[in-house]
């Protein structure tokens, strides 16, 4: 039934990375991830996990070898953050369009300049359109199990694509949670050993990569795209599938505070949970306020977030991150598409908070609500909490 | 569908990876040629060199112990010709 | 430096056991007397069945792939212009794990391609870091000596002078005004077990060089010089030709570094004036006679340091006694 343990939630990653019992983990230190990958190399050191460590020269080579790893047929992990998630970029969509599954864990910060080693999605937002199925978690057995859930998703043979789980720099990766980490032989029974359906196979050859004429490269990313869509019904019956087996539950969109709240917050990542302590403040000041999170962040679950904020009025939509120049930040964005030319849409109200580290507390976010409240957060966005001259 | 694709997205193997190895030899690329290698069966020594460095990896030995391209594939490039060391092979224009 | 390298896996070929079978099809797009294609396919030949191709974006890439006709026999992994390296060391580790959890019945051979672009240029950290991490693969570089793929731009590899699409020779500029990288060099520099130039005019040397590359445990690093005759203007006809006479100019020597140890494997006892190469190439039509006098005496000098290596890296014929004290 597992032992429940303190632990750093990086380290808890490292556990479930070793539970899925990966064939190859190709990685490259840099803050606030190391701790993950150093871990994991001191249990293949060990021989506490039979798997080869390729200690690369660099993220865009870390991609690239797991990319390689995984077409010969192997299990693969890797993890990154900030730069490095931006030096792969190019190798990002390479993955996924030859759909290889693989699990990459983004402990998020933010991108230089100026250089900053905490906590932001500028790194993540800026990779929206990889093909990489990408989910969110908000605490340490989260990133535990949704680790674990993500090898099994990634390679479900209705999926076959790669898999981000993302945690929160530092607010998250360092802090040390009490988590359950599940047996062995309860993982195994749940994931079983990947079976891959093509890879490099001398008895078997197929040419991987070949050059996509005009002739065939929409019908490519068709395949993409329609693979990508089609993951949502798997990840919810592996989410549901893991909650039967470990008794923990998790679903594509979450809810709490008032059912049905005329104003809601819409958050993603760790700060979600900073922002359930002021919502439930706020409930018991009787105000009227909920608050939805978003776990699964691509392919982003249109029908669960209309449902989970059916009759709402306002969204106060928390951005971790600057899209300079665009019209409002990117969850916003993604949120102002989906309700267009619905009838009775909320208001969308975009707050960008918590950019490179800022903190942004309980007490703040009960500001926003009385600001949203009184209509004086107006305009496409606001970014909270800058200091200035003019204000 | 669109004329101007060559197949439906539903029918792409996984990833757009090719699933029959070497259909390349499908390809005449024998069009391309202006020049034609003739050989010259008094002149040559059975030495093996053009199929060697042809290009194209096209010319094979026959039942005679003769090297010859497949014309099929054969771009005429004139290597087999230049890399005779007995001058058995020579480049004529294609057609005559 | 010297280390022992064990190459008793490695079997000689000579003329009466060429391989001839081919894992690249005739039906490839490569132009009219492409000698790039011509090298690949020759290592392929002598690499045989049991190999896992990387192959790095450009001209070999895209002759051999375009949906949906591939010219490859054998498992083949295009993933992008500059990790060739990095593709291939991640499939060695995976058959590495996997035949240790016995999921892979035995390793297969690794190949990784590239052009001098991929190698040289953009690739050379991914590169770097292969070597130096020892996966057991063999990297091949096939050196046409410009981006050929994206229309003829120089490369580091680009020979001292050369016209290119970017270096134009005019009133202020030669053309390549920097003398060509020397790639192989760098690798030896990685201390790796087997390190060669090849050329495919010298077909015997370049299988051996092939055989041997994959027989050594650890990586392996084969640098071949390739005519393109699309990009040095050059006859189609004269590929081959061209490959040997930048052999016997001195311009290209043929070596190999066996655990530190420098062997000219085609010594060049009477070389032919650069000007015999040069002549059958439009790149180097503009040159002056003092740009040619330059490339004559550098190309010498740059002979006679291999030749120097060589006797300094030979063993000892005699061990020498450890000098005693007084
Ligand atoms: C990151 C990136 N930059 C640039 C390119 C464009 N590009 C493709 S192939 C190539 C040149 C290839 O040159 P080389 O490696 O020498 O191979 P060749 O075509 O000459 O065989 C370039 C510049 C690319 N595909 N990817
Ligand atoms: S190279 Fe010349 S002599 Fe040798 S087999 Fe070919 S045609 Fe005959
Ligand atoms: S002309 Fe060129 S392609 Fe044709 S057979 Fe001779 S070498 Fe091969
Ligand atoms: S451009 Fe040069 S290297 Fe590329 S296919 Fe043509 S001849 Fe070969
Ligand atoms: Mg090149």
């Amino acid at each position: 039934m597992g032992k429940r343990v303190g632990l750093e939630v990086s380290l808890a990653v490292a556990e479930a990375v070793k539970l899925a019992n990966v064939d190859v983990v190709s990685a490259y230190p840099i803050t606030p991830q190391t701790h993950i990958v150093e871990e994991l190399s001191v249990y293949v050191a060990s021989g506490e996990l039979d798997a080869e460590f390729i200690p690369v020269e660099s993220e865009h080579s870390a991609m690239s070898a797991a990319l390689g790893a995984a077409a010969a047929g192997a299990r693969v992990y890797t993890a990154t953050a900030s730069q490095g998630l931006a030096l792969m970029h190019e190798i990002l969509f390479i993955v996924s369009g030859m759909r290889m599954p693989m699990v990459m864990t983004v402990a998020n910060r933010a991108l230089s300049a100026p250089i900053s080693i905490w906590n932001d999605h500028g790194d993540i937002m800026a990779e929206r359109d990889i093909g990489w199925i990408q989910i969110f978690a908000e605490n340490g057995q989260e990133a535990l199990d949704l680790t674990l859930c993500a090898f099994k998703i990634a390679e479900d043979k209705r999926v076959l694509l790669p898999m981000i789980v993302n945690i929160d720099g530092f607010t998250l990766s360092h802090v040390i949670e009490p988590v359950i980490i599940p047996d062995h032989a309860e993982v195994d029974a749940f994931l079983p050993p990947y079976q891959p359906v093509l890879k490099l196979d001398t008895q078997n050859p197929v040419t991987f990569g070949p050059v996509g004429v005009p002739e065939v490269y929409t019908e490519a990313r068709k395949q993409l795209e329609q693979a990508v869509i089609g993951a949502k019904p798997v990840v919810d019956e592996v989410l549901a599938g893991f909650g039967a087996a470990f008794d923990r539950q998790y679903k594509l969109v979450e809810q709490n505070g008032k059912i049905g709240a005329k104003t809601l917050f819409v958050t993603m990542g760790s700060l979600g949970e900073t922002c359930m302590t002021a919502v439930d403040e706020l409930m018991a000041e009787g105000q009227d306020a909920g608050q939805t999170r978003i776990r699964l962040w691509r392919p982003f679950p249109e029908e669960e977030f209309l449902a989970a904020c059916a009759g709402a009025e306002k969204l106060v939509v928390i951005d971790r991150a600057l899209s300079p120049g665009a019209v409002c930040g990117p969850v916003a964005s993604e949120l102002k598409s989906l309700f267009y030319g619905r009838p009775g849409a909320p208001e969308i109200i975009n707050v960008i908070a918590g950019l490179g580290g800022r903190d942004v507390t309980v007490r703040e976010f009960k500001e926003m609500f009385a600001l949203a409240g009184s209509g004086k957060l107006s305009g496409n966005y606001m970014m909270w909490g800058v200091e200035s001259h003019a204000s | 569908m669109s004329k101007q694709a060559i197949m439906a997205w539903e029918d792409l193997a996984l990833g757009t990876a090719i699933l029959s190895p070497g259909n390349a030899k499908e390809l005449r690329t024998g069009d391309w040629r202006s020049l034609k290698p003739k050989l010259d069966e008094e002149k040559c020594i059975k030495c093996s060199l053009c199929a060697m460095y042809c290009p194209e990896f096209c010319i094979s030995v026959d039942a005679e112990g003769f090297y010859r391209p497949d014309f099929y594939y054969c771009k005429g490039c004139g290597v087999c010709a230049n890399e005779c060391p007995k001058d058995a092979i020579t480049m004529g224009k294609e057609g005559e | 430096m010297l280390r022992d390298v064990d190459l008793s896996g490695y079997e000689k070929v000579t003329a009466k056991n060429i391989p001839w079978e081919k894992f690249i099809t005739s039906g490839h797009r490569a132009c009219q007397g492409c000698a790039e294609v011509l090298a690949m396919g020759m290592v392929m030949k002598a690499a045989g069945p049991e190999t896992i191709v990387c192959n790095a974006t450009g001209c070999m890439e895209i002759i051999t792939s375009p949906f949906p006709q591939s010219a490859w026999t054998v498992p083949w992994l295009h993933v992008a212009f500059e990790n060739a390296a990095a593709v291939a060391s991640g499939v060695e580790s995976a058959t590495r794990a996997l035949e240790r959890k016995g999921k892979l019945k035995k390793r297969p051979k690794i190949i990784a391609f590239a052009g001098d672009g991929g190698t040289a240029d953009i690739g050379l950290q991914a590169l770097s870091g292969a070597l130096e991490r020892g996966h057991d693969f063999v990297y091949v570089c096939l050196d046409n000596e410009a981006y050929m793929n994206t229309g003829i731009q120089r490369s580091s590899s680009t020979p001292y002078g050369a016209m290119t699409t970017t270096s134009p020779p005019g009133k202020k500029s030669i053309g390549q005004r920097t003398w060509k990288k020397n790639m192989a060099m760098i690798a030896a520099a990685h201390e790796i077990p087997y390190v060669a130039t090849a050329s495919p005019a010298y077909h015997l040397d370049l299988f051996n060089k092939v055989k041997k590359a994959l027989a050594v445990e650890g990586p392996a690093y084969l640098h071949i010089f390739a005519t393109c005759p699309t990009g040095w203007r050059s006859d189609p006809a004269k590929s081959v030709e061209l490959c040997r006479l930048a052999v016997q100019s001195k311009v290209f020597p043929l070596y190999e570094v066996v655990g530190g140890q420098y062997i000219i494997t085609q010594k060049v006892k009477k070389p032919k004036p650069v000007t015999d190469y040069f002549k059958l190439q439009r790149r180097f039509r503009h040159l002056t006679p003092d740009a040619v006098e330059y490339i004559q005496s550098r190309v010498d000098e740059e002979y006679a340091r291999l030749e120097a290596f060589e006797k300094a890296t030979a063993p000892l014929e005699e061990v020498a006694e450890p000098p005693t004290e007084g």
